[in-house]
């Protein structure tokens, strides 16, 4: 379907199948029309991990919904192989980008081998449906997310990280080269979010797909990430390499937040320390 | 493990269809063969396949029994489909024709028009009932879309009371300005498969076809939905179309029950969550079997109305609410 052979040694910049060019997007419409997100531009670089912060509220969610064409782009276009993604028909998009929307909610009863089953929609037809090339792509799903062992147990019965395997299932059982995630992470225990995160930078790395997540947490987002883009009221304030961007400036102008950046004395990655003021009378002590 | 390849409910659902429709056939005879006089089934068998104008019992199976059967096979799968796709638009287990006002809708719509207007030309009057379901249901979503909270799954059914509630009472004014033709309307108000107006019931199962096809062809899409607009609209779904035609099913398959049997209750919630307890959630599978067990469950609550105070007969709407407002507590109780 593809003709998109990276060369051994990419070269900068690096090749990119989905950007976006100064969009703008909002919801409602009308008198009640409020807008969110002004002239984002982005580059989402080909089989990386491309990891997505910012405070509460900025506009990571909406980006990433006008990225995957579910919310319309009130200006600008998102590219996807070149092409503007809301005109180009749904189905299509949905072979080649996959999007997990922030806190999924499976219907109480469905199996995780029903849930994972989903992810074929687009490759399914009235007429020609669940081939052997559909369960061999949920199975394969299934085992990559560590969720096979569940398979036939209903989704509402598992717990929250089990669960949010389930759901990365679906997204990978899609088979698309581009996938989207929104806060997979979030309620989890660090440890779980920890091996989530090695699986997803190892679904970039070793099997070549793109990924786009939203992250919450600031010191996974420098651990893991390929590209950081940090987002602030509607606006990405900073994207480059963790080395670059998570710097103590950009995380006072993004989150107002002071802190200091360590570095890991065994891998030499970014940390970051709040700065906690102690109190002066306190302190005395 | 050999049943790896099939989902939890897959060798069940296999086998079942076969098994499903033989018992269908079942309860088909066994209606026909309840009455006045009980015709035994080996009679009602022969009327059907061999009949015999000579012969008395063939005549009351051929012309007053089957007619009464085939209306309770369509309106229950009907109602069964309707209900069963309410559920899965709008995320709510409680969702169903006569819970949120489509059935009220669509018979004060006819009651109006054929009681008050006199105008009982058949072939208008599922596209009246149909007006008036849309027109229900369109009162309820925008009440409960205006209540604190959106349209939570209680808020649409207290919404859908508040509405079946003012609209009871219209048709009950209504019934006192005209006596007489309210006569003929009264038992067809309470839902009732007594007397099916052949005329009518032809008018009607262009819409009830129309209905189901167009839903059994949606069932696939129906179950990406019931992830969540985003999810569905992620896999590559139109989810406003996709609502939209859901939406004209379930109005056709209403006004298509509502003008061959009246407002017949809580089938459309009994049905379709009695299935998912075999059938699981996909709606491939939850469609085609509501179409069925919800054919079966009306010829069987059919043969109640008739025999638990015979020689008396209560209305089929009547057994439809004893049985399904139990199960209405059990699922809120459950699943809320
Ligand atoms: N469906 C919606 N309708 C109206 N406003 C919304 C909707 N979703 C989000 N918003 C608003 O848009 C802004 C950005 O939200 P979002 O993109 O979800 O932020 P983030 O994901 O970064 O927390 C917020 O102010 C939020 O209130
Ligand atoms: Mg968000």
């Amino acid at each position: 379907m593809t003709d998109h052979t990276a060369p051994a040694s990419a070269p900068l910049p690096r090749p990119c199948r989905l950007s976006v060019r100064s969009v703008g997007a909002g919801y409602g419409s009308g008198s009640t029309a409020r807008a969110v997100l002004q002239d984002v531009s982005l580059d989402i670089p080909d089989g990386a991990l491309t990891i997505l912060v910012g405070p509460n509220g900025c506009g990571k969610s909406t980006l990433l919904k006008t990225m995957a064409r579910i919310l319309p782009a009130s200006s600008g276009a998102v590219l996807l192989d070149g092409r503007p993604i809301h005109a180009t028909p749904s189905r299509n998009v949905a072979r080649r980008l996959a999007i997990l929307p922030q806190g999924p909610v499976a219907p109480e009863g469905l199996t995780v081998r029903e849930l994972v089953g989903q992810g074929r929609f687009p490759h399914q037809t009235l007429l020609r449906q669940m081939s052997r090339d559909d369960r061999r792509a949920i199975d394969a799903a299934m085992a990559a997310a560590d969720v096979a062992q569940f398979a036939d147990s209903p989704v509402s019965r598992l717990s929250g990280g089990q669960r949010q395997r389930c759901w990365i299932a679906m997204v990978l059982a899609q088979e698309t080269d581009i996938i989207l995630l929104d806060e997979p992470t979030t309620f989890l225990d660090l440890k779980v979010q920890v091996d989530l995160l090695v699986l997803l930078r190892r679904i970039a790395h070793r099997d070549g797909r793109t990924l786009v997540v939203v992250l919450h947490e600031l010191n996974l987002a420098a651990a893991f990430a390929d590209l950081l883009v940090m987002m602030k009221d509607g606006r990405i304030v900073a994207q480059g390499a963790v080395d670059a961007t998570f710097t103590p400036q950009t995380l006072q102008d993004v989150f107002g937040l002071r802190a200091r950046v360590l570095r890991d004395p065994d891998s030499g990655r970014a940390i970051c320390a709040p700065v906690i003021d102690v109190p002066q009378a306190m302190a005395a002590q | 493990m050999t049943g790896a390849a099939l989902p939890r409910h897959g060798r069940a659902a296999s086998v079942a269809p076969a098994a499903g429709l033989a018992l269908l056939v079942l309860a088909f005879l066994w209606h026909i063969s309840v009455g006045a006089k009980t015709i035994p089934l080996p009679v009602v068998a022969r009327a059907i396949l061999a009949y015999d104008p000579e012969i008395f019992d063939h005549l009351v199976v051929i012309d007053l029994r089957v007619p009464r059967a085939v209306s309770a096979v369509l309106v229950g799968a009907a109602l069964s489909v309707a209900g069963a796709l309410m559920q899965g638009v709008t995320r709510n287990p409680l969702a169903e024709p006569g819970l949120l006002g489509l059935l009220i809708g669509a018979s004060f719509a006819v009651v109006l028009v054929v009681g008050v207007l006199d105008l009982a030309a058949p072939g208008l009057i599922p596209l009246v009932a149909a007006a008036g379901a849309l027109a229900a249901a369109a009162v309820v979503w925008g009440i409960a879309l205006a209540a604190p909270g959106g349209p939570a799954p209680l808020t649409l059914v207290l919404s859908g009371a508040a509405v079946s509630a003012f609209l009871g009472a219209l048709v009950t004014i209504a019934s006192l300005l005209d006596e007489e033709t309210f006569d003929q309307l009264r038992v067809w108000m309470t839902g009732s498969l007594a007397g099916p107006d052949r005329a009518v019931t032809l008018w009607a199962l262009p819409w009830l076809l129309g209905g189901l096809v167009v839903a059994l062809g949606l069932a696939r899409q129906m179950t990406a939905l019931a992830m969540g607009d985003e999810v569905a609209a992620g896999l590559g779904l139109n989810v406003g179309r996709l609502k939209a035609l859901a939406l004209a099913a379930v109005v056709a398959l209403t006004a298509a029950s509502v003008a061959m049997a009246g407002p017949l209750g809580f089938v459309g919630l009994v049905v379709p969550h009695g299935v998912r307890l075999f059938a699981g959630q996909d709606y491939r599978l939850v469609l085609p079997w509501s179409a069925i067990a919800g054919a079966a469950y009306l010829l069987v609550v059919d043969v109640a109305a008739r025999l638990v105070l015979a020689p008396v007969e209560i209305s089929t709407g009547l057994v439809t609410a004893l049985l399904g407002a139990p199960i209405f507590v059990w699922l809120v109780k459950r699943r809320l």
